[in-house]
């Protein structure tokens, strides 16, 4: 018995067994051969260029194995050719829908090589906008959510009001999807005036959006029996695998580096609460991002009561040259844990760079969880995963 | 109008036919795609939808014709390419094919036919054939899956629409579409006759079956498996280009018109108004004028049902395969037994 059946969930493997007996009896008289199927590269299911060579039987996924690397950017090796301020206009544009929360993991990871610490004004203004990269992240998930299953409505929804968060990251960072606006020791500027009420109001929006998506999608029937029950990791399975972030605490994992790891950032200084649910289905992932999406907006509601006053950057020299030593940060990033290992050997620029992205090893269960499911679902279950392109291939 | 009729010729009165029928089909088609899927999706989406081409965008359609007639037809290597050509043509003549029995008003029709409805719901399941062989001719496998999934969905939704329509049949004692406007229109209900009988409130059951079986029929969410764009690209119609998605993309919106006319007919008194109005005892009493009125009544109804398929349509996800089967075969046909059973023995007890 190999590894990748003795942890098939039993439901799952017997379902499994099932049709492949069925199917036996039916090719002895109908001779059917299997077929396939390349969902991708270019296919609206996959919005990137990942590709699914699937195996089917009829309808139903015999073996699936994604092939990705047609985006691949070699990021890792340009970052050996940069210097340290440069290396984070290079990596926001990893996770392309989160960009701000890409800077923040590698400039830890540096500060933490160089031994200096953001003033706590920059703390809580980073953390601020980490959390609206995420919303903005996240939201727009919820909509392509109802995209994939066939409900065209939700994602002119999400683009409506992601765009209010973006004008936010604009208006503070000077860009609206690559702000670049971390710097090792603190942050490029201060925030512009009258920026806290605008953000206020515009959490509120947002609840308002997640109570509407509850509506339109979550609270359907045929969202639910579309998701429910459907692509169903165990707890187990989902640590062997290495997943991280909403499609780990689906699993009913409690695990949360925001909350778990002492970063030099102010999530400690506000209330929220981690979810987790039990069921490790489709429906579950997407419930947890879309509690995360309010514990988020609660997140910034809070800090945005409590920045301190204090100046935004530390006394860090002009030109930079990190120590030499090698250095692991890794953050709660809206797909999961990103992280960064550092290796310096005292240049302007680092000696080696190790990305771990998060979508990489969450769409590396996908063998494992697509065999058995019927073409459908191939989508939900991708939907549900939730992958940026970028953050696989890297 | 029949005695307006009688003085021309054979040929110009099949002239006028196949031009009343091109209208007929295409100008609820037209008005369909601007209102609800340009205008209606928009405003639901918060966006503005087509504004460019004449006033509120109301030309856009004339200018999406316009570029797909300019489209290259192409028509892939390893394709069966006549039967490839031929199938957006098959789908699109059994929407003209249907809209033969409708009644438009008192003497406005093109076909006074004593089986009307048996008719309409025959040649209703030519599409399926239309989209079959353009989902196996296309020699992909995506089409080759959308094709399939069409065949098994039209044909399970086949049976619960002739099911609801026998509701409507008992109870009206005949086939023929406009015996049927007529029945709805000159009933009463407790004695009431201001309003008529529209079937749609004794045959509610009915109503709501043949809604979701045509729902189903069209390949409209949440039944859209044929297409759905984000799992089969486009399902049967991901091959074609040019003229030939043109041919489909109307044929999509001329049978949603037709359906929903079929439906009025059978549910909400087609063409008529409650005879009571007027005062007209039968269908012989009726004001001429009811002949260019009728297609306006008609008209109304009919976007009044498509309203409802198409505001389904943009707020719902799509089921699975295996769910719309259950969906039909466990649910609706059933249902629409009973409903029949129902009906049989209160039109004998009453």
């Amino acid at each position: 018995m190999s590894l990748t059946d003795r942890v098939m969930g039993d439901r799952q493997q017997l379902a499994y067994i099932a049709s492949q007996a069925a199917d036996a009896r039916l090719n002895v008289e109908l001779e059917t051969e299997g077929m396939t199927l390349n969902i991708g590269p270019q296919h609206p299911a996959t919005h990137g260029t990942l590709r699914i060579i699937a195996r089917l039987d009829g309808e139903q996924v015999v073996w699936a194995e994604p092939s990705c690397g047609y985006m691949h950017r070699g990021y890792e090796k340009l970052t050996e050719v940069r210097t340290y301020p440069q290396v984070t206009t290079l990596v926001n544009r990893i996770d392309w829908l989160g960009s701000f929360a890409n800077e923040v993991p590698f400039i830890l990871a540096a500060e933490k090589l160089m031994e200096v610490e953001a003033p706590p004004r920059a703390q809580h203004i980073r953390t601020i906008l980490f959390e609206l990269s995420r919303i903005a992240n996240v939201s727009l998930f919820l909509g392509d959510l109802g995209v994939q299953l066939g409900a065209i409505t939700p994602v002119f929804l999400a683009f409506r009001d992601r765009e209010y968060v973006l004008n936010l990251i604009e208006s503070a960072t000077g860009g609206r999807f690559h702000p670049n606006f971390d710097r090792i020791g603190g942050l490029k500027d201060d925030l512009p005036a009258g920026w806290i009420d605008e953000t206020r109001a515009v959490m509120k929006k947002l609840r308002g959006f997640c109570d509407q998506i509850e509506d339109l999608l979550f609270g359907n029937e045929i969202f639910q029996s579309r998701t429910r029950g459907i692509g169903v990791i165990p707890r187990d399975v989902a640590l062997q695998y290495g997943l991280s972030g909403a499609n780990l605490r689906a699993s009913g994992v409690d695990w949360d580096l925001r909350r778990d790891h002492q970063l030099p950032m102010a999530w400690n200084k506000a209330d929220w609460k981690v979810w987790t649910h039990p069921d490790g289905d489709s429906f579950a992932r997407c419930w947890i991002r879309l509690q995360e999406t309010r514990e988020s907006t609660k997140i910034v509601d809070q800090l945005l009561g409590s920045i301190p006053a204090g100046p935004v950057m530390a006394k860090v020299p002009k030109i930079i040259k990190v120590p030499e030593g090698e250095a692991w940060v890794s953050t709660e990033n809206p797909l999961g844990e990103m992280g960064y290992y550092i290796v310096s050997r005292g240049d302007l620029g680092p000696f080696r760079v190790k990305i771990r992205s998060a979508s990489f090893n969450n769409i590396s269960i996908t063998p494992w969880l697509l065999r058995g499911v019927y073409v459908p679902d191939i989508v939900t279950i991708l939907a549900s995963l939730y992958f940026i392109l970028g953050d696989i291939d890297r | 109008m029949t005695v307006v009729l009688a003085e021309i010729p054979y040929w110009g009165q099949s002239l006028l036919r196949v031009l009343g029928g091109l209208v007929a089909v295409l100008l609820p088609a037209g008005t369909i795609v601007y209102v609800f899927l340009f205008k209606m999706m928009s405003f639901m989406q918060s966006r503005l939808g087509p504004m460019e081409a004449g006033p509120y965008g109301s030309m856009q359609l004339f200018a999406e014709v316009g570029k797909w007639l300019q489209k290259e037809d192409i028509v892939p290597e390893r394709a069966d390419a006549r039967i490839f050509k031929m199938a957006p043509i098959i789908v699109l003549v059994s929407t003209f094919l249907l809209v033969a029995v409708v009644p438009f008003g008192p003497d406005a029709w093109f076909t006074d036919f004593e089986t009307g409805i048996f008719y309409a719901l025959a040649v209703s399941s030519i599409s399926v054939l239309g989209i079959l062989i353009a989902g196996w001719s296309s020699a992909n496998k995506y089409s080759l899956l959308g094709g399939l999934r069409a065949a098994g969905q039209l044909i399970a939704y086949e049976l619960p629409m002739v099911l609801a329509v026998i509701g409507v049949v008992i109870q009206a004692g005949t086939m023929n579409l406009q015996k049927i406007v007529v029945a709805q229109n000159s009933g009463s209900m407790f004695g009431i006759d201001a309003v008529g009988h529209p079937y749609v409130i004794s045959q509610f059951i009915g109503f709501i079956i043949f809604m979701i079986a045509i729902q189903a029929e069209l390949t409209q969410a949440p039944f859209d498996m044929p297409i759905a764009e984000s799992e089969l690209v486009s399902g049967y119609m991901t091959e074609y280009s040019g003229f030939r998605f043109l041919i489909f993309f109307i044929g999509e919106f001329a049978t949603a018109g037709v359906f929903a006319m079929i439906a009025s007919v059978l549910f909400l008194g087609g063409w008529g108004v409650p005879f009571a109005w007027f005062g007209w005892t039968s269908i012989d009493s009726i004001d001429n004028w009811m002949n260019f009125a009728g297609p306006l009544i008609m008209f109304t109804k009919m976007m009044l049902l498509v309203f409802i398929i198409m505001w389904i349509r943009f707020s719902y996800p799509r089921l699975r395969e295996d769910q719309l089967q259950r969906f039909a075969w466990k649910g609706l046909i059933p249902v629409a037994l009973g409903n029949i059973a129902v009906t049989s023995i209160l039109k004998v007890v009453f």
